[in-house]
């Protein structure tokens, strides 16, 4: 692993610069007349039909750390891994029925951020404030993690050392800031071609390599025989059930999934999606297996480092000019999630921070160059992260990014069927479930499955013991969902007393047929359309 | 121009004449409404479910060209969640095709309907 491996760091290199000629073309891609609008910048236009919608979403959800870690967990940990699957696949009826309302409300109110709704729907900046900051510091570890799949890349061609990702992210962040939403738009199409390319030949070659599944599949019961073999331990099944559940309810709380969503022309392209959209879950499912096929094939991860088993695999199994399009494949698809993140925490930080806090009158041109410098910003602060602290602490991060993320859940997503919930009781169930998670994930220990001797004392997961609350089993579950249960708890038994207590209930400002409307409905808030010299708004429509 | 005229001519004689666009504005949000209460959102609810019943398919019996039934049951789960999201949309879709544009003939041939 001395030498760097020059074909496929050529082939590597190629795609990566031709994809940075695509994010600056991207600006005049689909041309509005003004970028400088934050409804331009940050949502492309909020005009995506559903091809676009599909390679932009997609490309959004399933990054490369997915692709990275997902295998490496099947590697190291067996079956659990696999809980991407379920997890993916019940992502979408959910979307379906969730965020159609979001879309509608926010198309109606012109709202870019889930934050903007939170504080309409309920009549608080404090709580707006409070999803927006869950938001920004729930995706920073998420960008750096992209660059973790960068790096486990470059590692495996035999580049070290940090100064490629600063390059690289210092070329994202630069046509981020030119193109906004059009640049991963416009690159997911690159991303997702190679990523199914890659898939589909590993698929092929490599089971016929190694001598067909049952080779791999007894590769891997082979190494994790003592347990449970291939299958999960019935000690795991409730924590694999809840951490599918909980990622997906977590997933479609980000900002950067709602930011794919918004940008999405209407209610239709949104759902025909939802039926779509699965198969990057079976490429998912697929590529998880990668996992397994290095156990049967014997690849070592390069440095020890387990993010890199996949890479590993791919060097010993392609040749260098397919391998080295694999790579790219990988590299390419950490900068379409990198940038959408960057935009979606952008946006929160302008309109929920800024606009709120320090400059109400700011115009939509200011707004806009706000969130261009803002997302410069984010990334800036995810290259931090990689550059000073343990890859393995981001890692942590993120895994508590989840479990924070999902405690806007009352607020946004049940927010969107009811008006019941008191407004500062949204505000105590969030600190709740926030202290309740933060606290079951201090007192979870990594244990080195093979020695049975504790890595790490805190943060070491997330499968959460519940003979720690005084159950007699030793079965685990996902802190996530506890802490969302206990957020819930909070919120309805604070409610009950704050009406009691006659509390002022704030007003909310979203109107019932605001949830169901579509892009053709007259009220809807369009932005200025470059091929209409008329308004938007039809004479006579105005008055609803 | 030219377009954006030719809708707003389909709009008033879809409308019958008088306060067209008020009346077409009601109906099409009742559709959307009734749209968004359907029973057959109730489809999705197993998709969501039964993906979660790990009891289900921890298993390793039958398997599938060398896949214990754990993989390629998950994997089969996917189509199940493509088949309830398609029946869905396609019984509370509003419009025939998501792609036309809002100027566009599609539009025309909607207000039309």
């Amino acid at each position: 692993m001395e030498g760097i491996k020059t074909t496929e760091l050529v082939i590597f290199i190629l795609f990566f610069l031709f994809v940075t000629g695509l994010g600056f073309y991207a600006a005049r891609w689909r041309r509005p007349t003004d970028l400088l609008h934050l409804d331009e910048w940050g949502l492309g236009g909020r005009k995506f039909g559903s091809w676009v919608t599909w390679f932009l979403v997609g490309g959004d959800l399933y990054t490369a750390y997915t692709f990275v870690a997902v295998p490496a967990l099947m590697f190291g940990a067996g079956a659990g891994g696999f809980f991407a699957v379920p997890y993916t696949i019940i992502l979408y009826p959910i979307f379906f029925l969730i965020l159609i309302r979001l879309w509608s409300v926010s198309h109606v109110r012109g709202y870019v951020t889930p934050a903007d709704f939170v504080r309409a729907r309920w009549d608080s900046p404090t709580l707006a404030l409070l999803v927006a900051i869950t938001g920004i510091v729930a995706t920073m570890p998420y960008i750096a993690l992209q660059l973790i799949g960068i790096e486990a890349v470059l590692k495996t061609m035999g580049v070290k050392g940090e100064i490629p990702i600063v390059v690289a992210f210092i070329i994202l962040a630069l046509y981020t800031y030119s193109s906004g939403l059009r640049a991963p738009a416009l690159i997911a199409f690159v991303k997702d071609t190679l990523i199914y390319l890659t898939i589909i030949v590993a698929i092929i070659v490599i089971p016929s390599k190694l001598g067909g599944w049952d080779v791999i599949f007894g590769a891997a019961e082979e190494k994790f025989g003592s347990g449970a073999g291939i299958l999960l331990p019935a000690t795991g099944q409730l924590q694999y059930a809840t951490l599918a559940l909980g990622s997906a309810l977590a997933l479609f709380l980000y900002p950067h999934s709602i930011t794919g969503v918004l940008a999405s022309k209407n209610r239709d392209v949104i759902k025909r999606n939802m039926s779509a959209l699965p198969a990057y879950s079976l490429a998912l499912g697929l590529l998880a297996l990668l996992g397994y096929m290095a156990i049967a094939a014997g690849t070592t991860p390069v440095d020890g480092d387990g993010n890199t088993i996949v890479p590993a695999l791919m060097d010993q199994m392609f040749p260098d000019w397919f391998a080295g399009i694999a790579f790219a494949a990988i590299g390419i698809g950490a900068l379409v999630p990198a940038a959408i993140m960057s935009i979606a925490a952008a946006n929160l930080f302008t309109r929920n921070i800024y606009k709120e806090y320090i400059r109400k009158d700011a115009s939509s041109r200011q707004e806009a160059k706000v969130a261009k410098v803002a997302s410069l910003v984010v990334k800036l602060g995810a290259l931090l992260v990689i550059i000073f602290i343990d890859p393995q602490f981001s890692i942590d991060l993120q895994l508590i990014g989840g479990v924070i993320i999902l405690q806007t859940l009352p607020a946004l997503a049940i927010g969107l069927f009811t008006h019941w919930f008191h407004r500062w009781a949204l505000i105590a169930g969030w600190a709740a479930g926030m202290g309740i998670g933060m606290l079951m994930l201090y007192n979870i220990s990594k244990i080195d499955p093979a020695t049975g001797e504790v890595v790490r004392e805190h943060f070491g997961g997330s499968a959460f013991a519940l003979s720690k609350l005084g159950f007699d089993t030793p079965t685990t579950i996902y802190t996530g969902f506890v802490a969302i249960l206990v957020n819930l708890l909070v919120t309805v038994i604070a409610t009950f007393i704050l009406r009691a207590m006659k509390q002022p209930e704030g007003t909310d400002t979203t109107r019932l047929e605001d949830y169901f409307a579509d892009e053709d409905d007259p009220r809807v808030h369009d932005v200025p359309d470059p091929l209409e010299d008329a308004p938007a708004v039809k004479p006579g429509g105005s008055s609803g | 121009m030219v377009e954006h005229s030719a809708s707003d001519n389909a709009a008033v004689s879809a409308g019958g004449g008088e306060a067209p666009d008020r009346s077409d504005r009601q109906r099409k949000s009742e559709r959307q409404q009734s749209n968004d209460r359907s029973a057959w959102n109730w489809l999705l609810v197993p998709a969501i479910v039964i993906p979660l019943l790990v009891p289900l398919y921890n298993r390793v019996e039958p398997t599938l060209f060398g896949w214990p039934f754990f993989y390629w049951g998950q994997l089969a789960f996917i189509a199940l969640g493509v088949a309830t999201t398609s029946v869905v949309y396609q019984k509370t879709k509003t419009r025939k095709d998501p792609d036309t544009d809002r100027l566009g003939r599609g539009s025309v041939e909607r207000e039309v309907r």
